[in-house]
């Protein structure tokens, strides 16, 4: 019934979801078409042995994330699925405009409310999100950045309903993770499927070092372009710290701890073997809370005393800068389309999903009232913590939800359950529609850039919605075809 | 493009010690097949309780709950994760090092090391019995060297490559004279003939451990005597794990650092570094197996343990903060028990146990 992949699937059935290989997209052209039998001709069997192939060589390389359990730490691979996923000219070219447009408004926000807060005074956005938000730092208040950039790094995950249309899920603006999967995964894609992608012209996602540290660099003190740049990472322990590695080399930049670095006369500088260099930029992978012990938590080894000092005296840059949490709250993601209007004076180009403030009397009621047809989620959270799917809960599921919503009504949001779209991905029995996100990376400096494609995350079980990594997601190479096929015969 | 890399004091450190742990595994790898063949029947356990001497660990071995038998010993230093001297220990430090140098090593050398890792950490009892024992010992040797053919093509040589060859030979001068001193440990018949033909047996032993057994039959004596091997082992300046050889490399490396990238602070350490070369030349070796050889050597042992401290000092300690008192403990277990085989874990435990510094966004 699907067409395309009757010689290598036949039972395959994507219900009512769209399926972003199947459906049939004009501009796709015959890529689609071509993948499938490339991936009949290849085999179910072969296709089994290569991706098995393709992940001992991801553990042999390290290419892992670290999940702590107890007292136990295991290095776990992000599974691989070997299948693309495949936006086409005209899609990527829509969500490209949309993402630049969502940070151009979150950073017009950040700069707003660390300043004048008009927006507030205008009451499009209650003070209480705001001020009564554990993310708002009131250390901002008035403190300049270059460019007007706070979030340097953005991901937007974005996900795609029944109808096919993209909207956006959530906001990661403070320390947002994942990158390094999308160009390890493409290197994948090229050592261990060439024949897959033999003449198909993609986007390449190679540039992503370059372009980060290039953002560093415009946003370093006087903007010098010999400034040293340092990614700050909380050490091997962290879950990300692959990811770390991986962009510290791709910067070209040492990868540096808090005992690395020290402030002296309100300047940063790190330790050497031939003594103290000073330091311009940090590209920091640790959350505000634990950057400077003197201003945030006392108890933090992790992070550098005096680090904020040198930062608001102008001799170092911060990337993202501090207090951006306050933006991708999933409380203040309700009002997004609103902030983007009012500042940018623009509909959004992407729409949110429909969603339910808890905080309000309405959206409060309106959740209670349909608990077992909602999603919930906690406004605080991430990773898909504390998440209830009202349709696929058990009535002590949706009765902990319940209390839990009682008790704190402002820390919930709701929305209705999206029908997230799927795609053909290699299960243990064959080849079944597994539900999808996308998460594109924005680098802004003077201005933004995204990376084509993103990362495709994959519920790797049949019918979960969940994607992430820490529940069993796995991720897909993300092909941004390079040429529009519209029009072609 | 600016070539004058920075390194920080906290990497020179770990690839130090990166390289000793590693330049540990081979050497133990060495000891044991060593010690296999200083069996003689009926006297296994003292053999392989020799082992267990020279590595200064009697208190730590009868602590992870072990009784003086070969079997013990074997599984002591092969398959005790909890024994921090173990070659599964060691290699985990190692791996731990190479983790944190990860944006310093070539991506062959990372997952050399992550694969060797993984064949280490499931060595199984019985790779430990019989003429298997031989194998596996072969099996790790060339894991690490491995590691070190892959590191000579392929890790760039600035100023880390110094640091981690300084690593390197000095653990290597270290375990030579482990080596020499296992003959020290070991009972002999106690004179005559019998006596004769049992030392040159184990003397081959000694030189077939360092790969030297070829080299030293070209060079030496046709009737050889101690003198001659001791001499070899510790002061040929051609053998690549004689002590003089490593100690010589130190100088060069020290002198190295200080003329091509400034690192002036080098000072002490090439002291340190002369004063043992002194050591290891100025006396006959008639007159060293005369006062006693475990006693020179103890010597040589405590030099090289300054040595190391000394190039510490100078390029190492500078990155760490002042350590809360929850976190010395873990520092540098090895000073404070006073044995002459440092145990400092380096700088693998910066972080004590998991620290994951606010989860990353969603992908956790």
């Amino acid at each position: 019934m699907s067409g395309i992949l009757d010689g290598l699937a036949p039972e395959y059935d994507c219900g009512r979801y769209f399926c972003e290989l199947t459906k049939n997209r004009p501009d796709a052209g015959p890529v689609p078409g071509w993948l499938a039998e490339r991936l009949a001709k290849i085999g179910l069997d072969a296709l089994r042995g290569r991706a098995a192939a393709a992940e001992t060589e991801l553990i042999d390389l390290g290419v892992t994330f670290t999940v702590y359990s107890d007292a136990t730490a295991i290095d776990r691979i992000l599974p691989f699925d070997c299948i693309p996923r495949v936006l086409t000219h005209s899609e990527w070219d829509l969500l490209e405009r949309a993402c630049i447009q969502r940070v151009t408004a979150l950073n017009l926000f950040l700069g707003d409310i660390y300043t004048k807060a008009k927006i507030v005074k205008d009451g499009v956005v209650p003070a209480e999100l705001i001020y009564k938000n554990a993310n708002y730092r009131p250390e901002m208040q008035d403190f300049p950045v270059p460019h007007g950039t706070y979030v340097h790094v953005c991901g937007i995950d974005i996900i795609r309903d029944e109808f096919g249309d993209f909207r956006v899920l959530e906001d990661n603006a403070r320390t947002p993770s994942g990158v390094s999967y999308v160009i390890e995964n493409r290197h994948l894609m090229l050592r261990s499927f060439p024949d897959l992608m033999a003449g198909i012209k993609l986007r390449p996602v190679d540039d992503y070092g370059r372009r980060l540290r290039a953002a560093m660099t415009e946003i370093a003190p006087h903007g010098d372009p010999d400034s040293q740049v340092v990614l700050l990472s909380p050490g091997i322990y962290n879950s990300a710290y692959f990811e770390h590695v991986f962009l510290a080399r791709e910067m070209g930049v040492p990868l540096v701890v808090g005992p690395d670095l020290f402030v002296e006369n309100d300047r940063v500088f790190m330790r050497t073997i031939n003594g103290p260099r000073p330091v311009h930029t940090i590209y920091r992978r640790l959350n505000d809370d634990f950057l400077d012990p003197q201003v945030f938590r006392p108890e933090s080894m992790l992070g550098v005393p005096g680090l904020i000092g040198a930062w608001k005296a102008g001799n170092v840059a911060i990337a993202n800068a501090v207090g951006t949490g306050v933006a991708d709250d999933k409380a203040v993601y309700a009002y997004m389309p609103r902030i983007i209007k009012y500042y940018l004076a623009e509909e959004p180009l992407i729409q949110n999903v429909q969603t339910n403030i808890c905080r309000e009397a309405e959206g409060l009621q309106y959740t209670l009232d349909n608990l077992d047809k909602l999603v919930t989620k906690p406004v605080g959270e991430s990773g898909g913590y504390g998440i209830t799917i009202g349709p696929r809960a058990s009535k002590e599921e949706l009765a902990v939800a319940r209390a839990s919503l009682l008790a704190d009504p402002a820390n919930w949001i709701s929305q209705p359950l999206v029908g997230l779209s799927v795609a053909p991905t290699l299960g243990e029995d064959g080849i079944g529609p597994r539900h999808l996100d996308l998460r594109p990376f924005i680098i802004t400096g003077k201005e933004s850039w995204v990376l084509p494609g993103g990362l495709t995350r994959v519920a790797m079980k049949r019918g979960s919605l969940i994607v992430n990594s820490s529940q069993g997601g796995g991720s897909k190479d993300t092909w941004v075809l390079a040429e529009s096929f519209e029009g072609a015969a | 493009m600016r070539f004058d890399s920075v390194l920080l004091a906290r990497d020179a450190e770990g690839l130090f010690w990166m390289a000793r742990y590693l330049e540990r595994v081979e050497n133990l790898a060495r000891l044991i097949d060593v010690t296999q063949s200083f069996e003689s029947p009926g006297r296994e356990t003292e053999a392989w309780f020799g082992l267990i001497r020279i590595n200064a660990d009697e208190k730590n071995f009868l602590e992870r709950g072990f009784s003086p038998d070969a079997d013990h010993v074997k599984q002591f230093y092969l398959t005790d994760k909890g024994n921090r001297t173990s070659i599964p220990a060691n290699l985990e430090d190692a791996r731990t090092n190479a983790r944190t140098l990860r944006p310093l090593m070539s991506t062959e050398m990372w997952r050399q090391i992550n694969v060797f890792h993984r064949f280490v950490s499931q060595i199984k009892p019985a790779d430990l019995e019989g003429d298997q024992l031989s194998r596996l010992c072969t099996k790790l040797r060339e894991g690490v060297q491995a590691h070190t053919g892959i590191t000579e093509g392929t890790l760039y040589r600035d100023q880390g490559w110094y640091f981690y060859h300084l690593g390197r030979v000095i653990e290597r001068a270290d375990q030579t004279t482990r080596l020499l001193d296992i003959k020290y440990m070991t009972l002999l018949p106690r004179d005559g003939e019998e006596r004769r033909v049992a030392e040159l047996t184990q003397w081959n032993a000694i030189l077939r451990a360092v790969a030297g057994y070829h080299a030293f039959k070209r060079h030496a004596r046709a009737e050889f005597s101690t003198d001659d091997v001791v001499e070899y082992l510790l002061r040929d300046p051609s053998q690549p794990r004689s002590v003089l050889l490593c100690v010589r490399r130190v100088e060069f490396y020290l002198d190295d650092l200080r003329r091509i990238y400034g690192l002036s602070r080098s000072h002490e350490a090439m002291e340190a570094a002369e004063y043992l070369r002194e050591i290891l030349t100025e006396k006959p070796i008639s007159h060293i197996l005369d006062t006693g050889l475990h006693h020179y050597l103890d010597t040589v042992q405590i030099h090289l343990q300054i040595l190391a401290g000394a190039i510490g000092r100078a390029f190492f300690r500078d990155w760490r903060p002042p350590a809360p008192d929850w976190m010395s403990q873990t520092q540098s277990q090895g000073d404070a028990e006073g044995q002459s085989q440092s145990q400092s874990v380096g700088a693998a435990t910066d972080m004590p146990g998991k620290l994951p510094g606010g989860r990353s966004e969603a992908m956790a």
